[in-house]
């Protein structure tokens, strides 16, 4: 199927007083029409940077270069007037906390109404009866009723349904929801997930979902990638990197992630911490916390190549990866 | 809604009789009254004019009678301005001292709305700077300080502006002295502006906002400027008293006809009817300009909005 998205080089960098941190470097990936593709690492790998950078809206010290074509038009680079093109339209951004991303002094009905007259060119009347056909599309209950309430008469749950609704209202060609369930309790999680899956398949839409619950990826996401120290280090389908992952870091993930490998007895977080953009070690970004990490890892940073067909990562190691050997 | 109002109203009421009694037995308790003059009065003369003001009788007598008179919509009579009642005297000065508080208050607060948001949508750019620097000098310097500065400069020095003083229809007598007034208000609501704003624009809702492509303008037209005005507008209701008490100073320095002449010479001399006639005034202004301050705030922000 053809790519919506393609991502090629694109680095983000942030100023800082008398220094600069690459919040993310080189990253390469292309988004295919109406597929889900799963982005997940630790805090800090540079997960939403990368994608608020996509989407024009990273903090003013920040600045990504590189390419995001959307069909023929490179976001990276554009001017907030010219971005205005394309966000909320052929491509919407869903954040983590549905409690303080809606506007607390404005009507669910209004918020919502505004991005089809601004895109569509309803009328106010129009944009209403949409909305509310939205609202109960992503389950709402008592649309009419609630298109009308301000933000603080609904529950979290609500909201991120909200917030759905309203990242979907122009059938964008891509969603990229930002830890959509994390603020969420753990029944509605699951139902949110669902709606996702259920909406981007009738609308046609490409889904990028950050997160860093891989419990969250197993049975949404055709493909993923992992992301460590602002890199993707490993992609590829998402049943090949669960059963076979061929990155230790990855490996590691997984372990860490209850319920998901059998293999697990016990939930094993990665040994060591996160390591500070400012100060990445040298070699492969990950060695101080590798347990297969060898001379060459020390000096010279492995790149993302092809392993098989469909996958890549980037590792030096090339012989087996034996859970038992990290344990 | 009306409810609300309705309510507020009533609790208005015992507001205004603490007023009363708290500012009642404060002048009371403070040394001297009316009629220590610069010549002290022979002893009898002296009783005869304290009998028939009453001040003879016991002080909680003396309370009684004035709140049954402020009651009845009498303030009594002005124990110095031998000829004039308490409300002949406000009605001269207050309208005066409204009008110029007002302007004021509507010069200030526009100018710092403007300003502080023009410095938050330019943060840490020179607009910015210099907002956070030329606000200070109104808020540091003190008003009669200023007003003398202004009045060197435009009125001796420059001769754009009279110095002082006022008769009706000459308006340009009022520019000095709203300035003077306007200056400090201005200053604060546009630090308010400015802080709100900035906070404003750093929400997830804005950036919610702005992920939707609808443009700065509306960004800030629809989506900042109600929630950055809470902080504003909860302020403009003490600001207000502000300006009516600080104009008191302001019409000395000018020599303008408001209420403050009046009342600085009746606290002076403990014309205790004026002092607290003009007093009780300001407490029923205050309370309505919060009721409405209030009224305000609840269309902003929704989450107080009464049922
Ligand atoms: N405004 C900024 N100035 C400087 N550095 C920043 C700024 N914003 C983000 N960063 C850096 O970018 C790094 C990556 O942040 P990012 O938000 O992409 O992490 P993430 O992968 O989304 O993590 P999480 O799972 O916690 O959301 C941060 O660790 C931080 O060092
Ligand atoms: S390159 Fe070396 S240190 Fe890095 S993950 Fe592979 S084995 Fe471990
Ligand atoms: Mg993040």
């Amino acid at each position: 199927m053809a790519d919506v998205l393609v991502v090629d080089d694109l680095d983000v960098t942030f100023q800082l007083h008398n220094s600069e941190v690459k919040a993310v470097s080189d990253l390469d990936f292309a988004l295919a029409e109406g597929e889900t593709l799963a982005v997940v690492g630790e805090s800090g790998s540079g997960k939403s940077q990368a994608f608020l950078s996509i989407m024009g809206l990273l903090a003013k010290n920040g600045k990504g270069s590189g390419r995001a074509m959307l069909g023929d038009t490179n976001l990276i680079g554009l001017s907030p007037g010219e971005l205005d093109r394309y966000r909320g339209k052929d491509i919407a951004m869903i954040f983590q906390d549905p409690m303080t991303s809606l506007n607390p002094a404005l009507r669910i009905r209004t918020q919502l109404g505004e991005v089809l007259v601004r895109h569509q060119g309803y009328d106010r009347e129009r944009a209403n009866r949409a909305v509310i056909e939205m609202l109960e599309r992503v389950g709402i209950p008592e649309p009419v009723k609630r298109a009308s309430a301000y933000p603080h008469e609904l529950s979290g749950g609500m909201r991120q349904r909200v917030m759905i609704a309203m990242a979907l209202l122009c059938r964008p060609k891509v969603l990229i929801a930002d830890e959509p369930t994390t603020a969420l309790d753990v029944t509605v999680q699951a139902q949110m997930l669902d709606l996702f899956k259920t909406l981007t398949n009738d609308f046609g839409t490409a889904l990028v979902l950050i997160t860093h619950d891989l419990g969250v990826v197993a049975g949404v996401a055709d493909r993923m990638m992992v992301m460590y120290g602002g890199r993707c280090i490993e992609k590829g389908p998402t049943d090949t990197l669960f059963y076979d992952p061929r990155h230790p870091y990855t490996l590691g993930l997984l372990h860490s992630t209850p319920n998901v490998d059998k293999r697990a007895a016990r939930l094993d977080p990665i040994q060591g911490l996160p390591p500070s953009l400012e100060h990445l070690p040298r070699g492969c970004a990950f060695h101080p916390r590798c347990a297969f990490r060898f001379d060459r890892c020390f000096e010279e940073r492995p790149p993302l190549l092809p392993v098989e067909d469909v996958r890549e990562k980037a590792c030096w190691y090339q012989g087996e990866l034996n859970y038992e050997e990290v344990a | 809604m009306l409810g609300y109002a309705l309510r507020r109203v009533l609790t208005a009421i015992p507001i205004v009789l603490l007023t009363i009694t708290v500012c009642f037995f404060i002048l009371r308790l403070a040394p001297g009254g009316p009629f220590d003059g610069e010549r002290a009065l022979p002893p009898d003369q002296l009783r005869n004019i304290r009998a028939y003001y009453h001040l003879d009788e016991p002080l909680v007598m003396q309370f009684f009678r004035y709140v049954a008179g402020v009651a009845q919509g009498n303030f009594g009579p002005s124990m110095v301005m031998k000829d004039f009642t308490v409300a002949r005297l406000i009605g001269i000065g207050l309208p005066f001292t409204l009008m110029l508080g007002f302007t004021a208050f509507i010069v200030g607060t526009v100018a710092g709305l403007v300003a502080g948001a023009i410095a938050a949508v330019n943060q840490n750019r020179w607009p910015d700077y210099l907002l956070v620097f030329v606000v200070l000098i109104p808020i540091i310097i003190p008003n009669f300080l200023m007003a003398n500065v202004v009045q060197l400069v435009f009125g001796v020095y420059l001769h754009w502006l009279p110095v002082g003083g006022y008769t009706p229809g000459a308006w340009l007598n009022l520019v000095l002295p709203v300035l003077i007034l306007a200056m400090p208000h201005g200053a604060r609501v546009a630090r308010l502006t400015r802080g709100s704003m900035i906070e404003v624009l750093g929400t997830n809702y804005i950036r919610t906002a702005r992920s939707k492509g609808l443009g700065a303008r509306l960004i800030l037209a629809r989506h900042a400027i109600k929630p950055a005005l809470i902080p504003v507008v909860s302020y403009l209701g003490p600001g207000l008293s502000y300006l009516l008490t600080g104009s008191l100073v302001v019409e000395q320095v000018f020599a303008l006809p408001g209420i403050g002449k009046y009342f600085i010479t009746a606290a002076l001399n403990r014309d205790y009817g004026v002092v607290l006639g003009t007093t009780i005034l300001y407490v029923f202004i205050i309370l309505a300009l919060n009721l409405i301050v209030d009224v305000v705030y609840a269309w902003l922000d929704p989450k107080v909005r009464f049922r």
